[in-house]
């Protein structure tokens, strides 16, 4: 660590985590009073998510303009890609509780729910077959696995090798591609998330697909859901990156903002193809 | 650069804004300690409640439903309020002045790490206001019964979500510190023990945090949004949530017990004047610990039906985390052995946490006997176990770094005298209120239930009177920081004769900026 | 509260010393084990527990050797070892080959404990805040168990009897000698079956049927608790088991078989507001008054009241029906699976007519009947 020859930058006094606190709070207060049915809770709510893009605002552009003032060194950019990792493998994890529940629905507590004494005394006419809504639950289709999920599946795993091909614009110094780049990469997530809105809209209004449709429903609710949640901060991300680009941002050979980015894509992109297989197909 | 590195240092806002604002480590470490106190003194009142609930046979002084709020509170505030910021708060002093680093990698991110915490606090102790009080469910937040509970219930979920957001930052920022920002020649194999010990950890708890966030948040569209995943109905198992849940605690246990063995092996070797025996067994067992620690968890489940496969699986690699764990007990003591040893309260205290985490994992060991903990399955039993590893083990670990690194922090040696009786009266009274709870729970006295049948009431009159002592005698401790911090013998930049670490390098108390220029290690 | 707690603090305190001297309540070890598997648990306890002293004693007195012997203040200099690998692989070995002897015994208990096959009878208990139902499918009896511990005792305004919070009202009965395999069922939350003597806990899940078997060979009654914290009253759920020598298993079987035919009869019969207040009320100590209170008061935004209650001043059906089926999203349960016709309708009709409710109308068990779907 001594090739470096300034000094690791560290950052002064900074009031923006205590704006993302008072907004944690906010947005869970609201939410609790949202769920709770207690007047008031939507507009403390949205005031959180207000206060929160306020600090998001503020903490990374203070970010971005140390950065391109040059504050950063070799070892700073070291930091930030071993913490990006991490908080990329918190996110695995973080999935990884949801295939976790769907793993066991799948392979046990359906299967036990209809053999043996549990069927026999409590649930004599379930069938045990994937997937269910449960011995209690509501008839349902279950979504298909060659309409709208493939499609999206060619959608990110394009989008995959449009912000690769960005990636070699910035490393050539191609600004034009890096930018075509990225916007392609843009639109596809956001046709993707448009898509699966589609889709939801289908699954609730014809299948009967709801959250409520047993486990099936609930897991594929969540695990779609969160996925979808992160491809539209992903999604956000690149448009944050690309307007960067666009103001001359980057270097070859000093851009770890957008590696970050690229990186994060990656992994909604490995997601989805386990989703697709675990939740879609098989 | 170097104006903007200097503009970096010079503008502190001062008074309460300093605290706000602040992005210094050794800032950001105390507010963790003072934080983690009070919620301490606050769970430990609770405490105080039940043992004065259960002094006697007979509902006395609160009804069922209120009793089983203050056993649930007391256990979330204790694990996520109390010991885990305590830990942080170490790590946070300590690292940066151990391995020879200006402060930690992210430092604005270590402070919203810190100022995560009140707000999740609020959430937690607000609760208690809500219309059907607090959460009454257990620590454990088993469904379906915490998915029958009231405002509070959410109010819960979300904070252990904040708890875990802010766990998962920390965690970042305390590997990244570690691996990049080491002084010239601190080789990972040169770290001091604690170090590592909270390396380790830092990985358990951003293995692990997110699946606690997972949990709960099945928990929480359960409750709200007609989701089956912990209904039979819908074709979901409650036991799921279980699996889930341990997945993350039993992992979670040994977040609050390995920075202990960090802090021990500091200790020990200073006060024995001899380095610690065995450093990269310490080491290689500290892993091993861990790697264990994610295929364990149904130990906690041997009572719900899992198949008899599973069952032996889980006793079996269960048992077998007592090797890695003794062979840090042996190496402690192997440091000691033949050494000069002078037992000052620091040394107390690890002494005291060597005896007592034991004998807390033997318990352990007894309860992962698949078909005896059948018998002591959710019973006092249960209780006087993790009272032993996480009062005498975690608490005791923190009491001793807290007289270890004092001086350090605040430039005065504190009262000797105070922290022998400080030790002494802790010692006795823990083992007054906790040894009788193992009877209790052989016995067959089950567990969160606010009245007894008369067998019982000898035992648990004994214990509630430990307890007040115990908890009387932690007002001392908070006598003793207070005079430390307020004045008394000026400390040496060493003051113990065995240390040698790089944090005594520096003068006592430890400058604001330590290690601008990286020390070079040998 | 405080003047209470010191009160009671005083009054402990003497009758800590009194009890200390008296009767010398100090159970320190597992009950005493009265069949095959709890004997067994017994046993690997007590082996595992002297194993454990024993590694204690010798790595301890090592440790206290070490610390009266190397200080510094008896001189001791300080030597400079540290590290050793052999030593570091012996004390990694030992402990391993301790624990498969330790691993050995258990699992043969595991198994044993496991092994449900070829029982003798079969019975079905069902977990229900806070009571136990027992289900004896084959012989058609079935009946609610509760705690039979008076609330004044609980309250400390009377005398606590010797068998406080351990007592029910309908104990469950079991032959001598034979092995009985208990399916444990939950109603609304998880629950645990458990008694000591049997070496016996189960959980009860909702949804799920797990088993566990036991045999008990000396007749007496065996007491236990539910050992999952299943809400409020937890502590309040107690087990108790009565084993009888076969005969006289016989002649309680045929007894309530007996019972049995009796209500069966009772189903059509049409009876008085007075009649059905005064059965009712008994149902309402059993059944409803933990969460509704004694007074009918509930427990303000947890348990609602049902004195002045809208559901219950309003039509009886709506009312029965509460009753039968529960309210879903609450801790009210259906008590139709629990409580006969009879009960239900007698229960109903004192609540509209007790506290300042007093709508005048009786329910007949026919008409309840009728609401059944
Ligand atoms: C700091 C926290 C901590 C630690 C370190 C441990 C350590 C261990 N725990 Fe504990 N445990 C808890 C906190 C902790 N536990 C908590 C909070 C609960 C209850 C949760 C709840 O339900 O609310 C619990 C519950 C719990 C249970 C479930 C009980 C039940 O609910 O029925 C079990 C069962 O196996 C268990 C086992 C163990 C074991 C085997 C260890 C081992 O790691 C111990 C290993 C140590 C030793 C064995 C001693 C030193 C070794 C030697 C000197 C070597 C020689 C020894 C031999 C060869 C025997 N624990
Ligand atoms: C993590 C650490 C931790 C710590 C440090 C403690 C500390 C203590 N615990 Fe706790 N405990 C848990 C974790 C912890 N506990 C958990 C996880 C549970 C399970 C919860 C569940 O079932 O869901 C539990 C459950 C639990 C129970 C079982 C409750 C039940 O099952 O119903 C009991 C009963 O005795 C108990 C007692 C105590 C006592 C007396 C202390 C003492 O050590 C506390 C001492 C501290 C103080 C008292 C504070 C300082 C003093 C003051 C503020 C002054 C006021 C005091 C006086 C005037 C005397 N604890
Ligand atoms: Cu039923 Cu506890
Ligand atoms: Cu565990």
């Amino acid at each position: 660590m001594s090739e470096s020859h300034d000094r690791y930058y560290l950052a002064p006094p900074s009031y923006w985590p205590i704006v993302g606190s008072a907004a944690l709070f906010l947005m869970a207060v609201g939410f609790v009073m949202t769920l709770n049915h207690r007047g008031g809770g939507g507009a403390i709510l949205s005031a959180g998510f207000v206060v929160f893009a306020i600090m998001l605002f503020g903490w990374f552009g203070t970010v971005i303009r140390e950065s391109e003032g040059g504050l950063f060194n070799k070892q700073v950019d070291k930091s930030f890609r071993m913490g990006m990792s991490w908080f990329i493998f918190s996110e695995v994890m973080f999935f990884a509780a949801f295939f976790g529940a769907l793993f066991y629905a799948r392979v046990l507590s359906v299967p036990w729910l209809g053999t043996g004494d549990t069927m026999r005394e409590l649930w004599p006419a379930f069938q045990a077959t994937w997937p269910t809504s449960g011995p209690g639950g509501k008839p349902f289709t279950p979504m298909g696995a060659w309409g709208i999920p493939a499609i999206n599946t060619l959608l990110l795993l394009t989008s995959g090798a449009t912000v690769t091909w960005a990636h070699w614009g910035l490393l050539k110094n191609k600004r034009s591609q890096l930018i075509l780049g990225l916007f392609l990469t843009v639109a596809l997530g956001a046709t993707f998330i448009t898509l699966q809105a589609v889709e939801y809209h289908h699954a609730y209004t014809e299948l009967g697909l709801t959250m409520g449709a047993g486990v099936y429903g609930a897991t594929f609710f969540i695990l779609t859901g969160f996925h979808g949640f992160h491809v539209t901060m992903g999604t956000i991300m690149l448009i944050v990156i690309m307007l960067r680009s666009m103001k001359g941002h980057f270097k070859p050979d000093h851009h770890f903002g957008f590696e970050a980015v690229a990186w994060y894509w990656h992994f909604v992109d490995v997601v989805w193809l386990l989703l697709f297989v675990f939740v879609y197909w098989l | 650069m170097e104006a903007a590195h200097e503009h970096g240092h010079d503008h502190h806002p001062s008074g309460i804004m300093r605290w706000v604002t602040t992005t210094n480590h050794k800032d950001i470490g105390t507010l963790y300690l003072w934080f983690s106190f009070f919620m301490f003194l606050f769970a430990g009142s609770l405490a105080m409640m039940i043992r004065a609930e259960l002094f006697q046979p007979g509902l006395q002084l609160f009804q069922p439903q209120v009793f089983n709020q203050l056993t649930t509170m007391h256990g979330l505030i204790m694990v996520f309020g109390a010991i885990m910021p305590a830990f942080v708060g170490f790590a946070n002093w300590q690292v940066p002045l151990m391995i020879g680093a200006p402060d930690m990698a992210f430092p604005r991110m270590n402070n919203w790490s810190f100022w995560l915490l009140p707000v999740a606090g609020i959430l937690l102790l607000s609760s208690f206001f809500m219309p059907g009080g607090a959460v009454a469910g257990g620590w454990t937040m088993y469904p379906p019964l915490f998915i029958q509970g009231g405002i509070s219930y959410d109010m819960t979920i979300l904070a252990v979500h904040i708890l875990g957001i802010s766990s998962i930052m920390g965690s970042i920022n305390i590997i990244t510190t570690i691996l990049n920002m080491r002084a010239p020649g601190m080789t990972m194999m040169k770290m001091p023990l604690f170090v590592w010990t909270w390396f380790i950890t830092a990985y358990l708890l951003i293995a692990v945090m997110p699946v606690l966030a997972g949990a709960v948040t099945m928990l929480l569209t359960d409750r709200h949004f007609d989701t089956h995943f912990f209904s039979a109905a819908g074709g979901g198992d409650p036991v799921m949530f279980q699996h889930v849940f341990w997945f993350f605690g039993h992992p979670e246990v040994y977040i609050m017990i390995l920075p202990a063995f960090g802090i021990i092996s500091q200790i020990i070797p200073t006060f024995a004047r001899k380095p610690l025996f065995g450093y990269a067994s310490m080491v290689y067992a500290t892993a091993s610990i861990a790697i264990l620690s994610f295929v364990v968890w149904a130990h906690h489940m041997y009572s719900v039906g899992l198949p008899t496969p599973a069952q032996l699986f889980f006793m079996y690699s269960t048992m077998l985390i007592s090797v890695p764990t003794g062979v840090k007990v042996f190496n402690w003591i192997a440091t000691m052995w033949r050494g000069s040893m002078t037992f000052e309260t620091p040394m107390l205290f690890a002494i005291g946490f060597v005896c007592l985490f034991t004998l807390g994992g033997f318990s352990g060991l007894v309860l992962a006997i698949t078909p005896v903990d059948i018998q002591l399955q959710d019973t006092y039993y249960v209780v006087a176990h993790f009272h032993y590893v996480l009062v005498s083990g975690s608490l005791f670990s923190i009491f001793a770094g807290v007289y270890y690194w004092l001086p350090k922090w605040t430039g005065h040696m504190y009262d000797e005298t105070l922290g022998k009786w400080h030790f002494w009266l802790s010692v006795i009274g823990f083992n007054i209120t906790f040894f009788p709870q193992h009877f209790l729970g052989l016995a067959g006295m089950p567990r969160r239930i606010p009245d007894y049948a008369l067998q019982f009431a000898n035992f648990n009159m004994i214990s509630s009177i430990g307890g007040f002592m115990f908890g009387a005698t932690q007002l001392l401790f908070l006598y003793i920081v207070i005079k430390c911090i307020r004045g008394g013998v000026k400390a040496a930049d060493k003051p113990w004769e065995g240390a040698d670490s790089l944090e005594w390098t520096v003068p006592s108390p430890a400058p604001y900026h330590t290690f601008e220029t990286a020390p070079v290690v040998k | 509260m405080m003047a209470k707690l010191i009160r009671n603090t005083g009054g402990g305190a003497a009758l800590f010393l009194y009890s200390m001297l008296a009767r010398a309540e100090y159970a320190i070890n597992l009950q005493q084990p009265e069949s095959p598997i709890a004997y067994q648990i017994f046993h690997l306890h007590t082996l595992i527990l002297w194993v454990c002293v024993g590694i204690f004693v010798v790595v301890f007195g090592a440790m206290f050797y070490s610390i009266f012997k190397h200080r510094k203040s008896v001189g001791h200099k300080a030597a400079h070892f540290h590290e050793n690998t052999t030593v570091e692989i012996i004390w990694t070995i030992v402990p391993f080959f301790i624990l498969m002897g330790m691993a050995f015994p258990a699992t043969q208990t595991v198994l044993a404990m496991r092994d449900t096959s070829v029982p003798d009878m079969t019975v079905k208990v069902t977990g229900y805040q806070w009571k136990w139902e027992y289900d004896y499918q084959k012989e058609g009896i079935k009946f609610i168990s509760s705690l039979a511990t008076p609330k004044d005792q609980i309250d400390n305004k009377a005398e606590k009897g010797e068998h406080y919070l351990l007592e029910v009202d309908n104990p469950m009965v079991v032959p001598t000698g034979k092995k009985i395999r208990v399916l444990l069922a939950a109603n609304d939350v998880i629950h645990a079956w458990w008694v000591p003597a049997f070496g016996v806990k189960q959980d009860a899940i909702p949804g799920f049927i797990k088993d566990t078997w036991f045999k008990v060979d000396k007749p007496g009654t065996y007491r236990g608790q539910c050992a999952e914290l299943c809400g409020k009253d937890h502590g309040f759920m107690p087990i108790v088991v009565e084993a009888k020598e076969p005969a006289e298993y016989a002649k309680w079987v045929a007894d309530q078989q007996a019972k049995v035919a009796a209500a069966a009869q009772n189903a059509d019969k049409v009876f008085t507001l007075a009649e059905l207040k005064a059965m009712g009320e008994k149902v309402y100590a059993t059944n409803c008054v933990a969460c509704h209170q004694a007074n009918g008061a509930g427990i303000p935004n947890v348990f609602k009241a049902l004195d002045g209650s809208a559901t219950v001043k309003g039509p009886k059906q709506g009312h029965a029906e509460v009753v039968l089926n529960g309210r879903t999203g609450t801790a009210m349960q259906a008590f139709g699976k629990q409580l006969s016709d009879t009960d239900i309708a007698a229960v109903v009709t004192y609540e509209r007519n007790s506290w300042s409710n007093n709508t005048g109308d009786a329910i007949q068990p026919s008409e309840v009947k009728a609401l059944r779907k």
